[in-house]
């Protein structure tokens, strides 16, 4: 079927294709017997000075021309441009990129599909498939989580042995996989009092500094106010709903008694996307290996 | 036939021959892409730009993000590795004009909806080291700052008119309301909104 919307415009291609690299070569034909007055000039002054010689063209020169057009009758055998017609090599772009797809498939599916049957522990072991796993990461990850894999404000380090969704090779596969949606909802309406009261316990928790007393209301209002839900009773955090644990100093989006507040007031929304569609799970499973060895190198 | 004493010597003759030369060219490699299903007809799933997105696509084009960035994944495997799937032709039917872009400062953008949250899309805008510290991308803090309906906003009916002239099929009722769908959003949301929303439609097609 023809991508034209009528058979027109095939032909109109054709046609002016056609005359133009035809009529060229007629053109230049017609050259070589028009009149020439060898080392004589065409007897008209320009501006006065200026004349020109009235020789034949170089003989190279109507050559060259000629074996382009031999050249561009040739290539409109071989390839797309007459119209529809698709040439008899039968080459498109697209064509060429699968023939590229093909060739690398059987060059690199083997290695991926030994290292998709390994266990997890045993890539991330493996020391070219860390290699390819890095690369994996430095195209597709560091744009969020860092060239050093130590993350930033908001984007989890992946290079520390604290887990939002869990550390486990299946649960790193699930993240890189599906993706997470980490939703923290806002707690504004407790008040600014309690807000208060709530990060100072959360600042204790870590030993950082803190009010005491503060706190002691905040551990109250920890345990009524929903907090424990998620982050459990001993704020240890929960890996099924990736409630992160807030014993253990380390810190997403910052420790400071103001930006805590901002998360407890506001709320935090994240979100990983998902990968299995784009990557394919051969490749999801050896960057989850690469993840799993960033924080499990002895 | 044609000697060149008579055709320099006769304007009106110089002038037809110099034009039918010239015009070779576009009459080949122009006029008869708009008779090409390929190139006029949207591939399923590409939608004319909502009101919010076409905003952003504004801010987009006054920042010049297009000096730097393109918008055009070529069928090559070391481009479908890293941004997906090639572009075609029929993704870029409602943009006037598209933006191909000619240079690769940053990367190509054309599949980058949905490929980052918006929360990192806000973070880059506003300081791309705070995410990405070997950046070499300008900060653009001012966008969050500024009202859309106030400048790229201010005349939206007016260019979603103009697009429906040029082919883009928007409905009257579109156009009444895209004065309040850009209400209370800054230029930062309508860009990011431009951004989640670029190449989605080929996005996990392999």
């Amino acid at each position: 079927m023809s991508d034209f919307v009528s058979e027109f415009w095939n032909f109109y291609v054709i046609g002016i294709v056609l005359v133009s690299v035809i009529g060229c070569a007629v053109f230049l034909w017609s050259q070589g017997s028009a009149n020439f007055t060898v080392g004589k000039t065409t007897g008209h002054a320009w501006d006065e000075t200026l004349e020109e010689y009235n020789n034949p063209l170089p003989k190279w020169w109507s050559w060259m021309f000629y074996i382009t057009v031999f050249f561009a009758l040739g290539y409109l055998a071989l390839y797309p441009g007459l119209g529809s017609f698709k040439g008899m090599l039968g080459w498109s772009s697209v064509g060429q990129w699968k023939g590229e797809q093909q060739k690398a498939a059987q060059q690199y599916d083997p290695i991926f599909q030994k290292f998709q049957q390994m266990d997890i522990q045993a890539v991330a072991a493996d020391k070219q498939a860390m290699e390819m796993g890095k690369r994996l990461y430095l195209t597709y990850c560091m744009q969020c989580h860092g060239a050093d894999a130590r993350g930033s404000k908001g984007f989890p380090n992946l290079a520390d042995s604290d887990w939002l969704y869990g550390g486990e090779p299946a649960q790193i596969v699930e993240t890189v996989s599906n993706g997470r949606m980490g939703v923290m909802p806002p707690h504004a309406h407790l008040g600014a009092d309690t807000v208060k009261d709530l990060a100072n316990y959360v600042r204790s928790l870590s030993g950082l500094t803190n009010d005491a007393v503060r706190a002691a209301k905040g551990q109250e209002a920890f345990m009524t106010a929903g907090c424990a839900g998620c982050h459990g009773m001993d704020a240890k955090g929960m890996h099924a709903v990736g409630a992160p644990n807030l014993t253990d100093g380390t810190w997403l989006y910052g420790s400071s008694e103001a930006t805590i507040m901002e998360t407890i007031n506001n709320g935090r929304q994240n979100k990983m996307p998902a990968w299995k569609d784009f990557l394919g799970e051969a490749k999801v499973h050896l960057l989850a290996a690469y993840v799993y060895s960033l924080s499990n190198t002895k | 036939m044609f000697n060149q004493e008579k055709i320099e010597k006769n304007v009106g003759l110089l002038i037809v021959l110099t034009l039918l030369v010239v015009s070779v060219g576009g009459l080949l490699e122009i006029v008869p892409l708009f008779f090409q299903k390929s190139t006029t007809q949207a591939v399923e799933g590409v939608k004319p730009y909502d009101p919010v997105r076409l905003a952003g696509r504004d801010v987009y084009l006054r920042e010049g993000c297009y000096n730097c960035h393109s918008q055009m994944i070529r069928p090559f495997r070391a481009e479908t590795e890293r941004y997906g799937h090639y572009s075609v032709a029929g993704e870029y039917v409602y943009d006037h004009p598209f933006q191909w872009g000619s240079k690769r400062t940053g990367p190509d953008l054309h599949r980058v909806g949905g490929r980052y949250s918006d929360e990192w899309q806000r973070i880059h805008l506003r300081n791309p080291r705070d995410v990405v510290p070997e950046s070499n991308m300008p900060a653009f803090p001012w966008l969050e700052k500024t009202a859309a309906a106030q400048t790229v906003g201010k005349d939206i009916e007016a260019k979603m008119r103009a697009l429906r002239m040029v082919g883009v099929p928007y409905t009257d009722e579109e156009i009444a309301g895209a004065k309040q769908a850009l209400e209370g959003k800054t230029e930062e949301d309508v860009l990011v909104a431009y951004l989640q929303g670029l190449g989605t439609a080929l996005s996990n097609f392999k």
